[in-house]
């Protein structure tokens, strides 16, 4: 396949272009302005889309080939960014845990909720991808490496707190205890982050710009910042349903008697 | 700081409570037994149990923890006695530090009970000071037990809570599982490089966090329920 430049269009330019005429054309039928979001995040999501369909071609296409590992290295470009959007995601929840322990406002456990869940998906997709890519260059898939076990026990934590929630019934106790059990598992992060210094196992440690060739370096700051912005979409997204299901169990309808 | 006087109360209480029902710390103790002796049949020869006396002690005192914070929630249910001691001038953290002491003695028990019996059934050469078995089983038991408090106060009001409890704490307490096995089955081997000692750290670092963090949380669980 051919560099990226060299196209005549870049596969995100070309799908960003046709979503942004359909949604002028939509929004003409509808008689709103040309340029109407019915959301702000929905320009996350797009942007998000767009650059993550470019970064994945050059990933896939133009990146160079990896000296030891060859071709098998490209699953990278999504193990890396899904790696880093993980610890981000339940870095947040954990600010939004102690937020709403502190403040006790109904927004902050609704974004505990999200960004629980989209970091349990981001930490599924991690494990996945991980265990591709240690089939061919570890020669198995799982191996009882201290940063492999961390990060599964990171997330059978967090599905633990989502377990937690599923089974409280009222509603200011679901949102207390659903911020005390993210902290708690909150303190798994910090042995999953660290995993791979206070124990030198299989798993590499954490790599930096200068230890990474410069090529490889940019295709992964694509990908990484195109999964950041689709994240925030599904965040916000989750964040919208969290929201409309606290309105539901907030307002009962009136019964019959009282209205007439 | 008036709270820390009311500490050694919740203990005694909580002591009491285990006294009076003496046949739960007991039905705790052949629980335990019994995991040691369903582990002892599931192995395929005899020769490996020395080496995995040091991991099914701390699975056997894991487990019988489950039940026994299980049930130091479940009591106060019965009767509203929770509420009673809320709305008596206890503070939280009282209550949850005389809980987690209580919780640690109670395991404490139940090791000193089990210790030598992995010792008669499992065989192990200790080669390692004994004394130090002592200070592992003391952190052991303090790590297991602080969370376990907490968790076990998160749990008891949900639906299901027998089964969430397990599925809470063992994720958090597998730090806890990882270093007082390793450091007990490294001094039963012969602790050639020292090892030991970090493993007992990390089972420090892990008591510090947890008993001054799950305190705090602690108070804004009772606040809720």
């Amino acid at each position: 396949m051919p560099p990226i430049e060299s196209l005549p269009i870049s596969p995100g330019a070309a799908v960003g272009l046709v979503a942004l005429v359909a949604i002028v054309v939509a929004n003409q039928r509808a008689g709103r302005t040309p340029w109407a979001l019915p959301r702000w995040e929905h320009a996350f999501g797009l942007v998000g889309l767009c650059t993550i369909l470019n970064g994945q071609y050059m990933g896939l296409f133009e990146a160079p080939r990896e000296r030891m590992m060859g071709e098998v290295a490209r699953i990278l470009y999504v193990h890396v960014p899904s790696a880093w959007l993980t610890m981000v995601v339940f870095l947040f929840t954990f600010l939004f845990a102690v937020a709403f322990l502190f403040t006790g406002r109904k927004v902050f456990d609704q974004l505990v909720e999200a960004t629980i869940e989209v970091g349990v998906v981001l930490a599924i997709l991690l494990q996945c991808t991980g265990m591709l890519f240690a089939k061919p260059t570890w020669g198995m898939y799982w191996d009882w490496d201290p940063r492999l076990v961390s990060t599964a026990v990171m997330t059978l934590s967090f599905i633990g707190v989502l377990t937690l929630r599923s089974l409280v019934v009222d509603a200011d106790q679901r949102a207390t205890w659903t911020s005390v059990g993210a902290i708690l598992a909150s303190t798994s992060m910090a042995v999953t982050y660290y995993s791979v210094q206070w124990w030198r196992s299989v798993h590499q440690m954490q790599s930096s710009p200068d230890t990474v060739a410069k090529p490889i370096v940019l295709v992964l700051r694509i990908n990484a910042f195109a999964l950041l912005f689709l994240t925030v979409w599904f965040v916000a997204r989750r964040w919208r349903i969290a929201a409309a299901r606290a309105r539901e169990d907030e307002a009962p309808p009136l019964p019959e008697e009282v209205l007439a | 700081m008036s709270w820390l006087w009311q500490v050694p109360a919740v203990v005694a209480k909580e002591l009491l409570v285990e006294w009076r029902e003496r046949s739960r710390v007991s039905g705790l103790f052949f629980y335990s037994f019994a995991l040691l002796l369903m582990v002892a049949f599931a192995m395929p020869n005899t020769k490996m149990l020395a080496d995995i006396a040091g991991g099914a002690l701390w699975l056997g005192l894991l487990l019988a923890s489950t039940r026994s914070l299980d049930q130091s929630f479940k009591v106060e249910l019965e009767n509203g006695a929770l509420e009673g001691l809320v709305l008596w001038p206890v503070d939280p953290l009282a209550l949850y530090y005389g809980k987690a002491i209580a919780n640690t003695l109670v395991l404490l028990l139940v090791a000193a009970a089990i210790v030598p019996l992995v010792i008669v059934l499992y065989h192990p050469e200790i080669k390692g000071d004994p004394w130090q078995l002592v200070g592992i089983l003391v952190l052991g038991s303090a790590a297991l037990a602080a969370p376990g408090t907490l968790v076990a106060a998160l749990t008891v009001q949900a639906r299901g809570s027998s089964a969430l409890l397990p599925m809470l704490l063992f994720p958090l307490v597998v730090p806890v599982v990882l270093a007082s096995a390793r450091a007990t089955m490294l001094l039963f081997d012969g602790d050639l490089m020292g090892q030991v000692d970090d493993w007992m750290m990390l089972l420090l670092a892990f008591d510090l966090v947890h008993w001054s963090l799950d305190g705090l949380l602690f108070t804004r669980i009772v606040d809720e329920g």
